[in-house]
């Protein structure tokens, strides 16, 4: 069955790679018209940050004046490597950091005249590695944004069994466990739960699904993109994984040193003279080839 | 047959409701006092270094002061204190037992409970932490539903080293007047009788266990989430409460309380005096062990009612006074200046009780040593030993001075060990006391003091201001004035020196009074 999945992968990935599909066939016919489309819901204008880097060292430039926005119902996927500045800048959207420079504003009220807590009741946050807490069970950590909401136990209870219908985990068998009783993917599938728990209109996403095997991997970003369409959510994900990216996102920023370095589709992307955008894409393009290569073609559309 | 035939078991038993009783209250006291105040204090100081170093620094410190001392500091403290308090707001507290102990034994809770919490907040996870805010908590619910819980395990093991320091430091509180588990303790070492000792550690290390497994099972309670295992600990914490509370309580009458010092004689003179008292009608308990300061002040601030003292100890260390008078005159004026603080001189008892040079009478005739001035020609030879006052004490400083005396070496000891250790030849020298039954037993010496260098140690009743015109009380005590001769004493101290069964200071003075009784 895997073998299905990853050749139905490897076709996509060469269909991008020779420039011949736009994806927007694929997947995304539903997909809003992201630049024709109403007001961003989420956008960054001239945003800068800088962190202390300790006593008489110079401060570290994280985010060096990055204007990006992100449409109501866009999937948005921020790729880089380590130190890029991708994760400040996810952090700065829910005002877990806050900026030094320029603004932020969602649905056109600018963060920093919200109360952050409120603020970030409103917002999903998916953690790496799920970022649960140890010593709730499955079910607390999934009603604990309705719960410090103040909802009655009754209305948390039965939203915590829609919420594990919603990332497909068996109720009876998954409630009442510790975060250490499970697997890896299935305590990502909490996480994502846990976001959504009080029914955000946008999800600000950390690397996901980067510490999972890569089945559990692609199944997990499959569902996640499902219930992003179905809950018409706004999402922003961190990744480091540009193949990830490609398969999951409408569009796709790059961020390289605190700078964004482009924006767009893939397709879009493809066509970027950026040496550094293009490093980044020729490695699912040679995995691609070399797959095609190596595997043979079943079930070829 | 068996050593637990031994009648000092059951008189040791018969203490313990109220021993434990007291252990129990000052150490759930001070243990709750202590959380009450490292909890907030550890918890406010998670994001401030310099104060989390501060405080550490600071309870390290407390911790190296030794039990003891930490304890007996508090006394003076408080004393001053409740004098300040009652002329600047008209009101004074007891400064005796209950609240020094309490203060101090908190103050030494804190290290463990402070460190443990500190060490268990930082050790949480920083992504654990991100999470807690990223899901909308405030700082205090990131605090209480994430943090504590999460440190629970390290703190509670910091709770649990506190309690058992503090369980088993609460033993050192007898001396300050707080009757604890250190009763058994402190009598037994100066009586000899170990099977108070032994009964006394025992009692401790099991009431340390169980308050110890307790705090476990609540811990474990918690922990996994089981209401029934923290609900049993909590109900066996407040049992155990409860159960030493309720008979305490119920012997909570407002009797006469009787003073002893740390030493043997003073057990046996109290239990004398316990015993005419209860013979006259009257209830009586005891504070025994108390440190020689400590005792007068407890007597003048009517925390205890009477207790026997001696006329030079008052007249050098309580008034300061380095002349040297003749016995009826030291007296009259001790007597004076006691009414001036309206503590009542009873009487003497009748016998002396004076610090005295001893060496082994055959060391003294061979080298025809008779007084202490033939002594101080072979003092740079010899090593002398005294207990633990002696040689602050200005008797000392008097002897030095009248016979220009300086002994090779100066070592403390336990005065029970003395007398053996000048027996047999380990010091030369012992500053002993002359009612001691162990000078006699061991065929040592007095030496003659020709230049009147130590003042007199009449034993003397005092009685506390609250009771100065107490003539019930005056009446029951009459018959133990000028009853009791140095050799009555003496053959009762050999006695309660004995180590047995019939040693014990209540025998003793039931046995002392049978033969003075009658007089």
């Amino acid at each position: 069955m895997w073998i299905t999945a990853i050749a139905a992968t490897i076709q996509l990935i060469a269909a991008i790679g020779k420039g011949r599909v736009g994806l927007v066939d694929w997947t995304r016919c539903d997909s809003p018209n992201v630049m024709t489309a109403a007001p961003p819901l989420i956008a960054f204008a001239h945003v800068g940050k800088s962190f202390d880097g300790g006593r008489g060292a110079t401060p570290v430039v994280a985010v060096n004046d990055v204007s990006l926005d992100v449409a109501a119902g866009e999937l948005l996927a921020i790729v880089g490597g380590s130190g890029s500045g991708k994760t400040t800048l996810l952090r700065l959207a829910n005002r877990l950091i806050e900026a030094d420079s320029g603004s932020i504003t969602i649905d056109g009220e600018d963060v920093r005249k919200i109360d952050p807590i409120p603020l970030r009741r409103r917002i999903g946050y998916v953690f790496q590695s799920g970022g649960l807490f140890p010593h709730m069970s499955v079910a607390d950590n999934i009603g604990i944004t309705p719960r410090l909401l103040g909802l009655s136990a009754a209305e948390i209870a039965s939203r915590v069994d829609e919420l594990l219908d919603l990332v497909r985990l068996d109720r009876t068998q998954h409630r009442d466990r510790l975060p250490h009783e499970l697997s890896g993917g299935q305590r990502q599938r909490v996480g994502v739960a846990r976001a959504l728990a009080a029914r955000p209109r946008i999800v600000l996403m950390d690397e996901p699904f980067g510490a999972l095997d890569p089945l559990t991997r692609d199944a997990l970003g499959d569902d996640f993109r499902d219930l992003h369409r179905k809950l018409g959510l706004t999402t922003i994900m961190i990744t480091h994984d540009m193949t990830e990216a490609i398969l999951l996102a409408d569009r796709i920023a790059v961020m390289r040193g605190g700078k964004l370095l482009a924006q767009g589709t893939p397709a879009e992307l493809s066509n970027s003279d950026d040496p550094y955008v293009g490093e980044l894409l020729r490695t699912p393009r040679r995995q691609a080839e070399r797959l095609n290569v190596l595997l043979p073609r079943d079930g070829a559309a | 047959m068996s050593v637990f035939s031994d009648p000092r078991w059951s008189e040791a038993l018969a203490h313990l409701p109220d021993y434990l009783g007291n252990h129990v209250r000052v150490s759930v006291t001070a243990l709750a006092l202590g959380l009450l105040v490292s909890l907030p204090l550890a918890i406010l100081s998670r994001h401030r270094p310099i104060m989390r170093g501060a405080l550490l620094g600071l309870a390290s410190i407390v911790q190296t002061v030794p039990g003891l001392a930490l304890l007996a500091l508090f006394y003076p403290l408080l004393l001053a204190l409740a004098a300040l308090s009652l002329s600047w707001f008209g009101f004074g507290f007891s400064a005796f037992g209950f609240l020094p102990a309490v203060l101090a034994l908190a103050l030494y809770s804190m290290l463990p409970v402070l460190r443990n919490t500190i060490t268990g907040l930082q050790g949480v996870e920083p992504a654990i932490l991100e999470a807690a805010q990223g899901v909308g908590m405030t700082e205090r619910q990131s605090l209480f539903m994430v943090e504590l819980p999460l440190a629970l395990p390290v703190m509670m093991a910091g709770i649990r080293t506190a309690a058992v320091w503090v369980i088993g430091t609460a033993t050192l509180s007898t001396p300050i007047g707080q009757t604890s588990l250190g009763n058994y303790i402190f009598a037994g070492l100066q009586t000899q009788n170990w099977v108070f000792v032994l009964f006394g550690c025992l009692a401790a290390a099991v009431l340390a266990l169980a308050v110890d497994q307790l705090l476990a099972l609540i811990e474990i309670g918690i922990r996994e989430r089981s209401r029934l295992r923290a609900a049993l600990g909590g109900i066996g914490i407040a049992a155990l409460v409860a159960a030493t509370l309720v008979p305490s309580m119920a012997r909570w009458q407002s009797g006469y309380i009787v003073g002893a010092k740390t030493f043997a004689e003073q057990y046996v003179l109290s239990a004398l005096i316990s015993q005419r008292l209860r013979a006259a009608g009257f209830s009586a308990s005891s504070r025994e062990g108390l440190g020689s300061n400590v005792i007068f002040d407890a007597l003048a601030s009517n925390d205890i009612d009477v207790y026997v003292d001696y006329s030079g100890t008052l007249w050098a260390n309580q008034f300061h006074r380095t002349d040297i008078r003749p016995r009826e005159e030291l007296l009259g004026e001790l007597k004076a200046t006691l009414a001036q603080q309206k503590i009542t001189l009873l009487g003497e008892l009748g016998f002396e009780n004076a610090y005295a040079l001893v060496i082994p009478r055959k060391r003294a005739e061979a080298l025809g040593i008779h007084t202490i001035a033939d002594l101080a020609a072979h003092a740079a030879d010899m090593s002398m030993a005294a207990d633990y006052e002696f040689f602050s004490r200005p008797e000392w400083a008097g002897l030095q001075k009248a016979y220009g005396l300086a002994f090779r070496t100066q070592r403390q000891m336990q005065p029970d060990f003395m007398y053996a250790a000048a027996a047999s030849g380990e010091v030369d020298v012992i500053a002993g006391y002359t009612s001691d039954g162990l000078i006699a037993k061991y065929d040592l010496v007095v030496l003659d003091d020709s230049k009147h260098a130590i003042p007199p140690y009449d034993a003397i009743m005092l009685i506390a201001p609250k009771r100065a015109s107490d003539s019930a009380l005056r009446q029951a005590l009459a018959p133990l004035l000028d009853k009791i001769d140095i050799s009555d004493m003496r053959e009762a101290n050999l006695r309660a020196a004995g180590g047995d069964g019939a040693s014990s200071p209540d025998a003793v003075a039931r046995w002392l009074w049978e033969r003075i009784g009658k007089r």
